[in-house]
């Protein structure tokens, strides 16, 4: 068993475990723990120089069909690093941060497993590289997560949330079946391999390029919350348990940016080119309108969950570049935003529970008064969500930026793609505008007399330490971007050359 | 050992049980359960102790019989969905006692019991023949006799209404259904001249005989076959058949029933599909079929609150994913590919995985809980988690939950139809097995969602028998490990 395999497989053998009787809270800390050290020794131990794409570290393959030919095979590049240490991190925040197990009203077994399923389902995609795998992983998450919402989430409506995220996710992984189905016909239908298809990609057809791209397009964007397939996102954030939120927001989302990415842009460059503006379109309806609506919101989560949507367009403004700059800012962002997302919505969940609401206008302000380690928490946590230099969001929205306009040096005038970056520029201000307002109203207003009378604790050890956690991790690469960038480059340069054809 | 052994053991099987039923005078019926399961696991066993026929065998017994690998695949799936059908009837056999007891007080309560033991038996000796059947007289012989040992286990239980009106509607939509084949068959041996399968195909082929009657043949033989597997528009019957039916032979019904459809509408379309002047219009008869049936099947699936009622209509969606496959062979199979035949009996093998779990669990609460709405199965994840994580397994592997026995059967469904251009049934799959993710979890939500209402809140956990336990577990088991390697199940195909 490689190391590649134990991180896939651990939180399975842990859910087994819950399930036999082993004490929930414990054994998912404890698998966490020990994916968080693999990860740990696979960074270390992980080569910088891998040269031609398709290239994977660990590599580890079991046959399991031979024609067509089918393997359980697992392999990391750059970019399924990156995430798959992003998964870690984010995987034992959440269950650190989950609730104690006398404190959950119900099935606690069914809690923690459903963490520790959402986390594997997630690491197995990112590390599988076997298209089979690496769709069928990501469908291990749909059924979790609709039970934990209707069962553990909040509000009257979760159960509507709970089917509404099963129905559009479902429906989305269908069509990105269909996608993937059509492109594994279209490099012959004999292997899953991915490296079988990257031998045979480059001969696809254009037009079936053009068509598989957008299936692929539609697909991915229904899970990752492209506009205007995006309406499942912020309710089901919003109302989701807090490891579920994390989880979903932070590292599941990413699937969908990492399948554009490592699939359908090697393999189709000439239907990404074709598809750019459409793309360039809906990301900017990503940033500017759902940026617009994101102020709008009255409550935390919903505003974080519209937030979360809307850095999306972000990243993908990243992908459509295709430089080799904007696509280290794409990879980059993926893991900043993962980070940062989960951090919030690990700090809501601690509001909700102190106060009872979330609402900004009940919520009073002052809080930070009461619980000061919460609120200064909180804070870097807004901080980073704006893009504030020194966190790696920053860093990567720069990179992200500057790849959309890297072009100009050729072209020497403003395409698509730079108008695109200034208007996307825009979108910074507007996450500045509702993240530090949501500050100041719920944790720098005057405290209400109500507040002031009633106990509110500070955050406890276990609540501080996932969410410090998650700081050092943003800080150190916000400071340091070359501790993650210089595993992205020789994956993402290949995957440039190839769009320049 | 020859193949045709087999089904002589489990004919012999079935009469031993009714002899021992007759004159052994037992106290407790259930050991004829228990002898039959018994005989079936030793002849599944023996099957994979099957000889081929010597090449130079020239009998010409061998013209109404195939050997072939998947022929002995779908004598498999007959003999285990019957091992499962007759541990799910001892389950069961309380609501039988309660439905056929005796008028007169003094007769053993029991008295009712013993041939709903021995009927699952000569019915999986049908299924096996017909497994194997490739000549119009073996096809027709064994369908008939599957069918009337089914038209009297739906009847079984004598003195519930529900059962009787199944039985009813079974028997004459069956018999209506046997005259179209037989219609059928009849134009098919006056075009052709013979009742082989092979003789047929190849004067199909040679083009001297006319496509209008050979189409007509074909049209007549699918109304037949679409009854058979619950096509739209022949798969009225299915529900109201489905709900009041004993559960396990329902389970029955919906498996091997099915299964045993499907071969003999491989054997048929294979023929058809083989002639230039038909195949055209053949694969477009089967196409339109399968739309039909994904949208009805799927989309009436939605509003059901009767899980058996549920469990029906989703039957009749899964007949249309298997008649998708059907519609999209391929014309010339490239290395690499698998048939259509492969994938139809890989998703039949799957299937019965999963829809056996499913009415495990079906029988189990219909006979503690006394319904069989999906109401009953709220609050089931705490107060039997066991049976409702069962449950869960076989919703997500029915729904095509990656990773489940369930999904490479759709997965493979959706590669035919790409690989043949086949858009538009790759939509209404799409939409079908979307509107599935919904009815399946609608029961996932009852059992996990909501707490017990009425009686079934002080209702204490259902009791499970270390039999039952034991085939949960296995299926279990068996739908995971297929979920990750379908070549458990694609190896025994060949």
């Amino acid at each position: 068993m490689t190391l590649v395999e134990f991180i896939v497989f651990a939180p399975l053998l842990a859910v087994l475990a819950i399930l036999f009787g082993s004490p929930a809270r414990a054994t998912a800390i404890v698998a966490a723990v020990a994916n968080l050290a693999a990860a740990g020794l696979m960074t270390l131990r992980f080569p910088v120089e891998v040269e031609s794409k398709g290239q994977v570290i660990f590599a580890s393959s079991r046959n399991l069909l031979a024609s067509p030919n089918l393997n359980l095979a697992f392999g990391l590049d750059g970019i399924s690093l990156v995430l798959v240490i992003l998964t870690v991190l984010v995987t034992l925040a959440a269950v650190w941060a989950s609730p104690a197990e006398g404190r959950i009203k119900g099935n606690v077994k069914l809690y923690y497993s459903s963490s520790l399923l959402i986390a594997s389902g997630a690491l197995g995609a990112f590390c599988a590289t076997d298209l089979f795998f690496f769709y069928a992983f990501h469908e291990l998450a749909l059924i979790p997560t609709f039970l934990m919402i209707g069962i553990f989430g909040s509000g009257e409506n979760r159960k509507r949330t709970a089917w509404t995220i099963t129905i559009f996710l479902g429906v989305g992984s269908l069509i990105l079946l269909a996608g993937l189905i059509a492109l594994l016909v279209e490099t012959g239908g004999k292997s899953f391999a991915f490296a079988d298809l990257y031998a045979v990609g480059d001969k696809i057809p254009a037009d079936a390029q053009k068509n598989i791209y957008l299936i692929l397009l539609i697909g991915f964007g229904i899970l990752v919350s492209l506009f205007p397939f995006h309406s499942w996102a912020p309710p089901a954030y919003a109302q989701a348990p807090t490891p579920v939120a994390m989880l979903h927001a932070g590292v599941l989302k990413k699937f969908g940016l990492y399948g554009l990415i490592r699939v359908a842009m090697p393999l189709l460059p000439e239907g990404a080119a074709h598809w750019q503006t459409l793309l360039l379109v809906l990301l900017l309806g990503n940033i500017l309108i759902l940026g617009l609506v994101t102020i709008a919101q009255r409550r935390l989560d919903t505003l974080l969950g519209y937030s979360s949507v809307m850095h999306m367009g972000y990243v993908f403004l990243g992908i459509a570049s295709g430089n080799t700059i904007g696509l280290h800012g794409a990879v980059l962002l993926m893991f900043a935003h993962g980070i940062s997302i989960a951090l919030l919505f690990a700090l809501a969940g601690a509001v909700r529970e102190r106060m009872g609401t979330l609402d900004m206008d009940e919520l009073g302000g002052g809080l930070a008064k009461k619980a000061p380690a919460l609120g200064l928490l909180f804070g870097f946590a807004a901080f980073a969500s704006i893009g504030l230099p020194g966190f790696a969001n920053f860093a990567a929205e720069v990179m992200v930026f500057f790849g959309s306009f890297q072009p100009i040096l050729e072209t020497k005038k403003l395409g698509a793609l730079q108008w695109a970056g200034i208007l996307s520029l825009w979108g910074v201000v507007i996450s500045a505008v509702y993240m530090l307002r949501a500050y100041r109203k719920i944790f720098k207003g005057p405290l209400t007399d109500k507040d002031a009378k009633a106990g509110i604790a500070d955050l406890t050890l276990t609540e501080r330490a996932p969410a410090l956690l998650l700081i050092v991790a943003l800080m150190a690469v916000g400071f340091v971007p070359g501790l993650l960038l210089k595993y992205l480059t020789p994956t993402l340069e290949a995957i440039a050359m190839s769009l320049k054809g | 050992m020859p193949a045709y052994a087999l089904e002589i053991i489990v004919f012999s099987l079935g009469l031993v049980l009714l002899l021992v039923d007759a004159f052994a005078k037992l106290e407790d019926k259930r050991s004829l359960a228990w002898l039959g399961m018994l005989g079936l696991v030793v002849v599944f066993g023996l099957l994979f102790k099957v000889e081929p026929r010597a090449a130079d065998d020239a009998n010409v017994f061998w013209r109404f019989y195939s050997d072939s690998r998947m022929s002995l695949f779908f004598k498999g799936i007959a003999i285990l969905s019957t091992i499962l059908v007759l541990a799910m009837a001892i389950d069961y056999r309380g609501l039988i006692e309660k439905f056929t007891a005796p008028a007169e007080k003094k007769a053993h309560p029991q008295a009712g019991l013993g041939e709903f033991f021995a009927l699952p038996v000569f019915a999986c000796a049908g299924l096996m023949c017909m497994a194997s059947a490739t000549n119009l007289v073996s096809i027709f012989v064994s369908l008939e006799a599957v069918t009337i040992t089914f038209y009297v286990m739906v009847a079984y239980m004598r003195r519930n209404v529900g059962s009787l009106e199944a039985g009813v509607k079974y028997l004459i939509l069956g018999a209506l259904s046997t005259g179209f084949l037989v219609y059928g068959f009849a134009w098919l041996y006056g075009i052709t001249g013979s009742m082989d399968l092979a003789e047929i195909g190849a004067a199909l082929k040679s083009g001297d005989v006319s496509p209008t009657a050979a189409l007509f043949a074909f049209s007549l033989i699918l109304v037949a076959l679409g009854f058979k597997v619950g096509a739209v528009p022949f798969q009225m019957w299915i529900p109201d058949v489905y709900q009041g039916a004993p559960t396990p032979i329902t389970a029955f019904l919906s498996v091997g029933s099915k299964a045993a459809g499907f071969i003999v509408l491989l054997r048929l379309s294979a023929v058809f599909l083989g002639s230039e002047a038909v195949a055209g219009q053949v694969a477009m008869a089967f196409a339109v079929v399968a739309g039909l049936t994904l949208i009805v099947g799927n989309l009436t699936a939605i509003p059901q609150s009767n899980f058996k009622r549920l469990l029906a209509y989703s039957s009749i969606a899964h007949a249309g994913f298997l008649l998708t496959a059907l519609a999209a062979a391929p014309r010339k199979l490239e290395a690499g590919q698998l048939s259509s035949a492969t994938v139809v009996a890989f998703y039949l093998g799957a299937y019965l995985l999963m829809t056996l779990l499913a009415f495990l669990v079906v029988g189990l609460v219909r006979v503690h809980r006394d319904s069989e709405e999906i109401e009953a199965y709220r609050g089931l994840g705490k107060s039997s988690p066991f049976l409702a994580l069962a449950l869960l397994i076989a919703m997500a592997s029915l729904a095509g939950v990656p990773l489940t026995a369930g999904f490479f059967g759709k997965f493979f469904v959706f590669q035919l139809a790409i690989q043949g251009g086949h858009w538009w049934l790759v939509t209404l799959a799409a939409i079908g097995a979307g509107a599935g993710f919904y009815y399946y979890l609608k029961v996932v939500a009852a059992m996990y969602w909501d707490d017990p209402t009425g009686a079934a809140a002080k209702a204490a956990a259902i009791p499970v028998s270390a039999l039952t336990r034991a085939a949960v577990v296995t299926l279990i088991v068996l739908i995971v490990i297929a979920g990750f390697a379908p070549r458990m199940i694609l190896g025994l195909i060949g």
